[in-house]
Parts: structure tokens; C-alpha cells; sequence
């Protein structure tokens, strides 16, 4: 099992100029460990991180988007695996941290837990590039290929919580940040066009 | 009884074309489905998601237009029912220009959307208004008009806006 805040800064050490979505602790332990302009928290209803993805992912072709999303989060929006494995942007990694709680609301165990198969669903959904990665080291040996793909991409990462972070549910639910994400993602899209 | 025709699905293209909408946002609503859907969907013109539920479509919206795209969601008044907290969350508390089109499953042709026997149809425009949420009404054709300047207020607002359509739809 691989601790979140240390998934997350490997994920940030490759992800270049990609967009990263996060929701809920796993965003708040990026703005801890993985700070960057194009950190985007905006999700607003639990479920829905791989769906703003996918519109980010439709809307900016030239750039990859990275949705770090959490499995209890997956669980409300299961159809989402569909809707991206029918819609297809080549740029979209669809990560899912699977801890087995919902851990937002109490740590309360997922329905399921140890019989939920979350890459055979995403397989069946019609994803063909599906991985699960249960260490640090394969992670980094992966990650490459990960992000190198032409088609959607989902990947299970077997992870527990890491060190606490800081909850700052303003921030990521506030005007600065949505401000803060415009203004980095245009200086991102000047800086491509330069 | 009179029966007065519904907006033209073509009329309703048009609109979205000249509000710049790229992307169509969907899932299939009956209202809508033979006028609207089915073309839109042959349309080389504009983009279509199918989706699995409505709430997606939201979030779907909402990045889009933070990738600078103009796009509109197009489903049922259930679906909308059923969005509503993605709707609350996003829309209205994020200031995402999310534009929905939603037809009125089974409203009475001779009947204003309040005056509904069915309850799904009735409860929208108070819904929808206490929510905040712009909302125009699509009945007729002449009605379309309406539809291109609110989606553009909608992006100069960044606010969503929903046209709630009350009539089946002509191809």
C-alpha cells in the first residue's frame, strides 16, 4: 500500500504541463505536496472529478489532464467509466485511489470492499489501457508509459492516508482558487503558444 | 382542442450555432428526441457526449467552459431532478455558465408548466427559481429566439440558465 501524499508527489514530479483534478482530501494533501497552478479542485459534488475531466480534457486537446478521483468517489458516478470510454479524448488519465472508505464522511467502509474489482470494471466499461499499482517503485517505473498513452487511461492505485493535511474547504470551494486556476491555466496556454 | 405546434428542432440548432456552442452535452429526453437529438447528433458541426446520467453532464459543462468552449446540456426534467445538488454545487456556488435544455416530460400541450397535473412538471419553474437560476420558456417556435441571447448572457455572467422546453419538438 502506497501513502497518498507520496503518490501524489510522484505524479507531480511527471505530470509537466497537465491539468491534475482533485476533490476532497486528495486535494487538499496537493495543496500541501503537490502545489501547482494548474491544480484544479473546482468539483464541487462528490462523484464528479473524472466528469469535469472529462470536459477539461475535451475542451484543452493539446493538454494532458490528470483526475486523481478516490473509489468512494467513483462509486457515486460509475457511469462516468462509459461516458469516457465512449467519448475517447487521448488525453485524459483517469487515476483512482482506492482506500476502501469513504473518507470524507467518517472513513465509514465502502459496499463492496475486497469484492470490488474497479480495473475490470473500467476493462469492461471499454477502457483499453487499464492498470493497478500497489507500490512507490512501480509507480515510478509506470508512470511514464501512463502518461505517454494516446487514449483514455485508468489506473488503480492501492493507497492509504499519508500525513494529515490541512482541511481548507473555503479554498477549494472559493472564487480564489477558481481565479487562481484561470489565470494559471491562460499563462500555461500563452506560454505553449509562445 | 387547439393544438399548438412546438418549437422546430432546426430553429433550436440554429440558435445554439449562433450562441457558439461546440459541444452538446446528453442524455436522450423524449421531448426532445426525434426533433432535436436525432439531428444534433448527425450535425458535423457540433460535438456530442452521450452520457449516462445527467449530473455528469454538469461537470462535463463546467470544464468545457473553464477550457473556454461553449456548450449546452441537453436532458429531461428528471434529469434535472436528479442534478440538482451538481446544479447547486457548480453552477449556481461556482458561477459555471452550465446552459440546459430540458424538456418537460409529459406536460399537458394545453396546460402552462404551474398548472401540470404532473408533479415533475410542475415543481420546475419554482425550483428552478429558487435555485436562482435564469430560466426561459420554450413553447413555440417564435419562443427560440429567447434561446441564443440567454446562453449568451449566461457566459457573459458565467451564471447557468435553463431553457425548460414545453412543447414536443418538431424535426
Amino acid at each position: 500500500m502506497m501513502k497518498r501524499d507520496e503518490v501524489l508527489k510522484v505524479i507531480h514530479e511527471h505530470r509537466g504541463n497537465a491539468v491534475v483534478v482533485a476533490h476532497f482530501h486528495t486535494a487538499f494533501d496537493m495543496m500541501r505536496v503537490a502545489s501547482h497552478p494548474l491544480n484544479y479542485y473546482s468539483v464541487g459534488a462528490m462523484g464528479q472529478a473524472s466528469s469535469h475531466g472529462l470536459g477539461l480534457a475535451l475542451g484543452l486537446p493539446e493538454r494532458k489532464i490528470i483526475v486523481v478521483d478516490g473509489d468512494g468517489s467513483l462509486l457515486m458516478n460509475l457511469g462516468t467509466l462509459v461516458t469516457i470510454a465512449e467519448a475517447a479524448p487521448p488525453n485524459l488519465i483517469h487515476f483512482v485511489g482506492e482506500n476502501g472508505v469513504y473518507e470524507t464522511n467518517g472513513s465509514h467502509p465502502l459496499p463492496g470492499i475486497g469484492r470490488t474489482d474497479f480495473p475490470a470494471m473500467a476493462r469492461a466499461a471499454g477502457f483499453r489501457k487499464v492498470y493497478r499499482i500497489e507500490t512507490i517503485a512501480d509507480l515510478r517505473t509506470e508512470l511514464p508509459e501512463i502518461l505517454s498513452q494516446n487514449e483514455p487511461v485508468f489506473c488503480s492505485l492501492m493507497m492509504v492516508e499519508g500525513e494529515q493535511s490541512r482541511e481548507d474547504w473555503l479554498y477549494i470551494n472559493g472564487p480564489k482558487h477558481r481565479a487562481e486556476f484561470a489565470q494559471g491555466l491562460k499563462a500555461a496556454r500563452a506560454a505553449s503558444n509562445r | 382542442m387547439f393544438e399548438y405546434p412546438g418549437p422546430k428542432g432546426s430553429s433550436i440548432t440554429a440558435a445554439l450555432k449562433a450562441a457558439n456552442i461546440e459541444f452538446v452535452v446528453a442524455l436522450p429526453d423524449i421531448t426532445t428526441s426525434d426533433g432535436l437529438l436525432w439531428p444534433l447528433s448527425r450535425d458535423p458541426d457540433l460535438k456530442l457526449v452521450r452520457l449516462c446520467k445527467e449530473d455528469e453532464g454538469v461537470s462535463i459543462c463546467a470544464g468545457l467552459a473553464v477550457a473556454g468552449k461553449r456548450s449546452v446540456l441537453l436532458m429531461q426534467n428528471t434529469g434535472y431532478l436528479d442534478s440538482v445538488n451538481a446544479i447547486r454545487a457548480i453552477g449556481v456556488e461556482f458561477e459555471r455558465p452550465v446552459c440546459m435544455i430540458v424538456g418537460l416530460l409529459s406536460k399537458e400541450p394545453h396546460l402552462k408548466p404551474s398548472e401540470s397535473g404532473r408533479y415533475a412538471v410542475r415543481l420546475m419553474e419554482p425550483l428552478i427559481d429558487v435555485m436562482g437560476v435564469e430560466r426561459i420558456g420554450i413553447e413555440t417556435d417564435d419562443d427560440v429566439a429567447k434561446l441564443a441571447p440567454a446562453i449568451a448572457r449566461a457566459f457573459e455572467s458565467s451564471k447557468p440558465m435553463v431553457a425548460l422546453i414545453e412543447r414536443m419538438v418538431r424535426p
